[in-house]
C-alpha cells in the first residue's frame, strides 16, 4: 500500500496535469481551491478525478472543509 | 413535419434529428440549470416528440457544456421568485412549475422510442431526474450523480424517488438521499443505474452507437417490450408533488435556498 507521502505526491501531479498548473508552485499545506482558482463545479471534477485515479470513494461530506492538499491525502489514504 | 430538415434552435437547449434520432443538446451556462425559460423549451422539445415519434426509432438527450448534463432546477430563480411573491402566490407558482415538468419527463417516460440520456459531468438533482425518465444512462468517466435535495429541506420535485425506486435498490436510494452525497459514474454502473460507462468525451458517441443498433429492430416490438420494463409510477409522482408543495411552504427552506443562492463555498451543494 503506498504511503500518505506517495499519495500526497500523486494528487500534487494529478492536480497540476489536469489543471495546467505548474507541478513546483503546488505545496502540500496549500489552500487547493485557492492555488488551483477552482470552482464548485471544478471541485466536482477533481473528486471525481481523485476517486478514479485511486479507485476509491470519496463521500463528499467527509471532504467537507477540507482545503488543503495534506488533509486530501490523509482522506484517500483512509481508504486504499 | 419532415424530419429530414428539422433543427430547431431555443435559447437553453436545441434539437435536431439525425438518421432517425431525434437528439436534444442542452446549453445553458453554467449547467443547464432548469428554470422557466428551459421549461418551456422542454414542452417544445416534448410536442416535436410526439409530432415526429411515428418516424424515428430513438431519442438521446445530452449536454453541449462541459461542467455537466444538467444541475438540476434553477435555484437561483426558484428564490428570487418566491422572495418576490406573496407566500401562497409563490407555492402555487411551484405547483404549476412542477405539474408542467413531470408532464415533460412523463411524456420522455412513457415514449414508445427507446430514449438514452448521455451524461457527462454534473448530474444533480433535476438533471438527474431527467436522465430517470429515459431508458438508458450513458455515461462517461466524468459524471457525478447526486440528489442534494434534502440540504435544502426538500425532496426531489421531478420525479425522482418514484424513478429511481423503479430502477435502483433501496438501499443505495436510502443512502443517496439521506446523505446528499455524490458518486461517480463506475458507481452508478454497479448500483444499476447507468447502463454504460465510456472515456471523458465519449458519451454522445457511444449513445448515438446505440441509437443505431436500437434502429434495427422492429419499433413496435421495442414498444411493446418497455411497457413491461418500464412501468411508470404515476400514483407516487403525483403523490411527490403534494409532498413537495408542502415542504416548500417551511421557513427552513427559505432560509435554505438563500443560504445557497448567497453561498461562496466551493461546495455550495453540501449542507
Amino acid at each position: 500500500m503506498p504511503t500518505t507521502e506517495n499519495t500526497l505526491d500523486e494528487i500534487l501531479n494529478l492536480a497540476a496535469i489536469h489543471f495546467k498548473v505548474p507541478r513546483e508552485k503546488l505545496s502540500p499545506d496549500e489552500d487547493f481551491f485557492k492555488a488551483l482558482g477552482i470552482d464548485s463545479l471544478q471541485t466536482l471534477d477533481l473528486l471525481t478525478k481523485l476517486e478514479n485515479h485511486f479507485h476509491v470513494e470519496l463521500p463528499d461530506y467527509e471532504l467537507q472543509g477540507v482545503s488543503d492538499f495534506r488533509t486530501l491525502a490523509s482522506k484517500i489514504q483512509s481508504r486504499l | 413535419m419532415n424530419t429530414a430538415q428539422l433543427t430547431k434552435r431555443g435559447q437553453t437547449m436545441s434539437f435536431s434529428v439525425h438518421e432517425g434520432v431525434l437528439e436534444l443538446a442542452l446549453n445553458r451556462a453554467p449547467c443547464n440549470e432548469i428554470g422557466s425559460l428551459s421549461l418551456e423549451e422542454l414542452e417544445s422539445f416534448s410536442a416535436a416528440l410526439q409530432d415526429l415519434e411515428p418516424q424515428l426509432h430513438a431519442v438521446i438527450i445530452h449536454s453541449e457544456r462541459k461542467s455537466g448534463f444538467c444541475a438540476g432546477a434553477d435555484l437561483r430563480e426558484l428564490y428570487d421568485r418566491s422572495q418576490a411573491m406573496e407566500k401562497k402566490a409563490a407555492i402555487r407558482g411551484v405547483r404549476e412549475f412542477l405539474e408542467r415538468i413531470h408532464r415533460v419527463l412523463n411524456a420522455i417516460d412513457a415514449s414508445a422510442l427507446t430514449t438514452i440520456a448521455a451524461v457527462q459531468g454534473v448530474t444533480f438533482g433535476g438533471g438527474l431526474e431527467l436522465a430517470l425518465a429515459c431508458d438508458l444512462i450513458i455515461a462517461d468517466k466524468t459524471a457525478r450523480f447526486a440528489f442534494p435535495e434534502l440540504r435544502l429541506g426538500l425532496i426531489p420535485g421531478f420525479g425522482g424517488i418514484p424513478r429511481l425506486k423503479r430502477d435502483v435498490g433501496n438501499a443505495v436510494i436510502r443512502d443517496l438521499l439521506l446523505t446528499g452525497r455524490s458518486f461517480n459514474a463506475t458507481k452508478a454502473q454497479q448500483i444499476g443505474l447507468a447502463s454504460q460507462v465510456v472515456a471523458e468525451g465519449e458519451a454522445l458517441r457511444a449513445a448515438r452507437a446505440t441509437a443505431a443498433q436500437v434502429g434495427k429492430f422492429d419499433r413496435l416490438t421495442s414498444a411493446a417490450a418497455k411497457q413491461f420494463i418500464k412501468a411508470i409510477p404515476y400514483d407516487e409522482l403525483k403523490k411527490e408533488i403534494d409532498i413537495f408543495c408542502e415542504l416548500f411552504e417551511r421557513p427552513a427552506v427559505q432560509a435554505g435556498l438563500k443560504k445557497f443562492v448567497e453561498s461562496t463555498n466551493p461546495q455550495p451543494y453540501l449542507p
